[in-house]
């Protein structure tokens, strides 16, 4: 870079020499001998300048390249020199290598803050063997090896907290910029930075299964995936050039003859086109905004496995959800505690957490832990399950009973009402008295409704929910969510059917995405034109199911990913119609000897230095 | 069997798609991919054929890209 650098500095001053001294008479001499000094500081110029690239153009001559910049820019500048346009040749290769060098100083800048956006590998892992502590390289680190993480380092590798507490900034995992506490018996996942106390680890993963690589791993090879804009580049830029050289041929050789005008003057014109025919602006900046866009994406805790993805999600006007785990939590919840009188809610709320505490069932365990408080099984002096009814048990006095209304029948107890509510309900009697009842449902997430309308704003045109549960869930849900449509009571496969149908029904250019928790929709997620799946944060199945992976549970971040798309493909769009419209124009303007070869240069690096820069705006 | 290389100091983006759209055509390679923004390349080659073509390989981008340093990882 240096070495370039200063090549291009002494090309320049030596041609500002070259073209001062005709102006400043300095030795009086007669004009002869200026235009021969001229000369010879124009080709020593261009020699410094320009030798690089007329050794590649003759070497690759010999390899049958004969469409490469090198040779192009050779031709244009030795025809500017044959036809006695020297300032011109010397300039033109001159600005040539400025832009380029402008060029890949963006490109590398560009190149190392993707790459810093997504700086996550580890460098390496204190491994604690026989009470002292060695540096090893993260992939060296075997399964169950104990590793210490200090305060401000990486964790390196999956495991388990066997020692220490602290907090975790997962923020190049999820995005998520809150700091999560994390203690003794907590998993933990390599990526996360240690903010404040020193934590123990056992080792639960090798590195290359670690949730890190993992991540690099999909991130990495997301430019493999290409999108069809940038396939369209490539093939246009393969038949881009051969037209512009041969319409420059054609102007060299058969205007002169129809117009019956001065050759020399047509010739310039046609070296104007070569300067023009490189496609550069377009091949670098599409796949560099695709790449900023995947990058800025996964800033925010959303992996796109490819810019394909990205360019498909811009054009998606349909997105279905799977409710459960996806639009709702997908862990039951004590909604509601409704008592009779003469006791307390939360009088119920602990007997009937004391009754099931010796069931693991996920009913009985959302009740103790809407109960939070330690259970004394001292109290318990008696516990019965009865399959498919529910509990009995001996609480210190008190003889508790807790299930359905088929336990509550079979105690043939008074003044039990069947509660019509959407949800599981929970009987509770104390000593054959009938005391209250327990509303155990799904819960919607925070950020469930704010997800649906950001998508409404971003332009989707339709918003649809699958679930399996019975029509009056789906229906309350949707009340709260306001979907476009609901499909309730389907079977695993019927949600594969549903999605081919409306696949079927919708118009090939609008996208459907299918929004899943990736654990038993794979098949759902792999039919859709795009599978995202949420809450990925250490679940491997989701991670390969899906195109777009979202750390997070936050389905608002669909949304997110949407914009990010949306503006992704805009500035891919602006640069494409941008470049074309320079360099068309250009070839038309010079084709009527309206332009110079200093614009061509202007059209060729100018344009290409700027779309880069332009594509930089993804990232952010 | 897939193969991945870093192509170093890759600095032409039309010569990315130019390395690519050879490989592509070399005996025994079923996908190439080049992305000149991370300068890497992904080639997946034929069962048995994976000697042959790597040479192919650097031919290729010997011819295209010479001042390009190709290196597998």
């Amino acid at each position: 870079m240096k070495k370039r650098l200063r090549k291009i500095i002494m090309a320049t001053i030596i041609f500002l020499v070259a073209v001062l001294i005709e102006k400043i008479q300095f030795f009086n001499l007669n004009e002869m001998t200026i235009s021969r000094i001229q000369l010879v500081l124009y080709i020593v110029s261009y020699a410094i300048v320009g030798f690089e690239v007329v050794k590649k153009a003759v070497v690759n001559m010999f390899h049958g390249e004969f469409f490469d910049e090198n040779f192009l820019m050779s031709i244009a500048t030795i025809g500017a020199f044959a036809i006695k346009e020297f300032p011109e040749a010397v300039a033109v290769m001159l600005f040539y290598q400025i832009g380029e060098y402008f060029q890949s100083y963006a490109v590398k800048k560009s190149r190392k803050s993707i790459a810093s956006l997504m700086d996550i590998r580890p460098d390496y892992a204190n491994v604690k063997t026989h009470g002292k502590i060695e540096k090893k390289s993260p992939e060296e680190v075997k399964i169950g090896d104990i590793i210490i993480v200090k305060p401000g380092e990486k964790v390196p590798l999956d495991g388990v907290v066997i020692e220490g507490k602290s907090m975790l900034d997962t923020a190049a995992l999820t995005g998520e910029s809150v700091p999560r506490e994390i203690t003794v018996n907590d998993n933990i996942l390599s990526g996360c930075i240690n903010l404040n106390g020193v934590l123990e680890i056992k080792v639960e993963k090798e590195f290359g299964e670690s949730t890190v690589s993992k991540i690099l791993d999909l991130v990495e090879n997301a430019t493999n995936k290409k999108a069809k804009t940038e396939n369209f580049i490539t093939k246009f830029s393969k038949y881009y050039t051969p037209i512009v050289v041969f319409l420059a041929l054609m102007i060299a050789c058969i205007s002169p003859i129809v117009t019956k005008t001065n050759i020399l003057d047509w010739v310039y014109r046609a070296l104007t086109f070569l300067v023009v025919s490189c496609p550069c602006a377009l091949v670098i900046s599409v796949p560099l905004s695709f790449f900023s866009g995947i990058g800025a994406a996964s800033k925010k805790g959303i992996l796109v496995k490819g810019s394909n993805y990205l360019e498909l999600l811009a054009k998606t006007e349909m997105v279905v959800f799977d409710k459960t785990g996806t639009l709702t939590e997908g862990v039951f919840d004590v909604q509601k505690i409704v008592s009779e009188k003469g006791i307390e809610q939360n009088e119920l709320l602990e007997l009937a957490a004391y009754c099931e505490s010796y069931s693991n069932h996920p009913i009985s365990l959302s009740i103790q832990k809407a109960y939070g408080k330690e259970i004394d099984k001292n109290r318990i002096t008696h516990s019965e399950e009865i399959s498919g009814k529910g509990t009995i048990s001996k609480i210190e006095d008190k003889e508790v009973a807790c299930g359905n209304i088929k336990l509550m029948e079979e105690l043939n107890l008074e003044n039990v009402k069947q509660v019509e509510e959407i949800g599981t309900v929970i009987y509770v009697a104390i000593n054959k008295q009938y005391v209250g009842y327990i509303l155990i449902s799904d819960r919607i997430k925070e950020d469930s409704k704010k997800a649906i309308q950001d998508l409404k704003k971003t332009g989707i045109k339709k918003t649809i929910m699958l679930t399996g549960d019975n029509q009056e869930v789906a229906k309350k849900v949707n009340e709260a969510l306001q979907l476009d449509m609901v499909y309730s009571q389907l079977l695993p496969v019927d949600k594969v059917n549903k999605v081919e149908e409306l696949l079927k029904h919708k118009n090939e250019e609008a996208k459907l995405a299918f929004v899943g928790d990736g654990i038993n929709d794979a098949p759902v997620l792999a039919r859709a034109d795009i599978g995202i799946a949420m809450g990925a944060m250490g679940s491997d199945a989701a991670i390969e199911a899906a195109d777009i992976v979202i750390m997070t549970d936050e389905p608002s971040k669909i949304a997110t990913a949407m914009k990010i798309s949306r503006k992704t493909l805009k500035i891919v769009y602006q640069n494409i119609s941008f470049a074309l419209i320079v360099k068309i124009g250009v070839l038309i303007l010079s084709a009527f000897g309206i332009t110079s070869m200093w614009a061509a240069v202007f059209a060729d690096v100018g344009v290409t230095v700027l779309a880069v820069l332009n594509s930089f705006r993804a990232l952010k | 069997m897939k193969k991945n290389y870093i192509l170093e100091d890759l600095d032409c983006a039309n010569c990315a798609a130019k390395i690519e759209e050879g490989i592509r055509h070399i005996e025994g390679v079923i996908e190439c991919s080049v992305s000149f923004v991370t300068e890497k390349m992904m080639v997946e080659i034929e069962e048995g054929k994976e000697k042959e073509v790597e040479k192919q390989i650097k031919k290729v981008v010997k011819k295209i890209e010479p001042d390009t340093i190709l290196r597998e990882v």
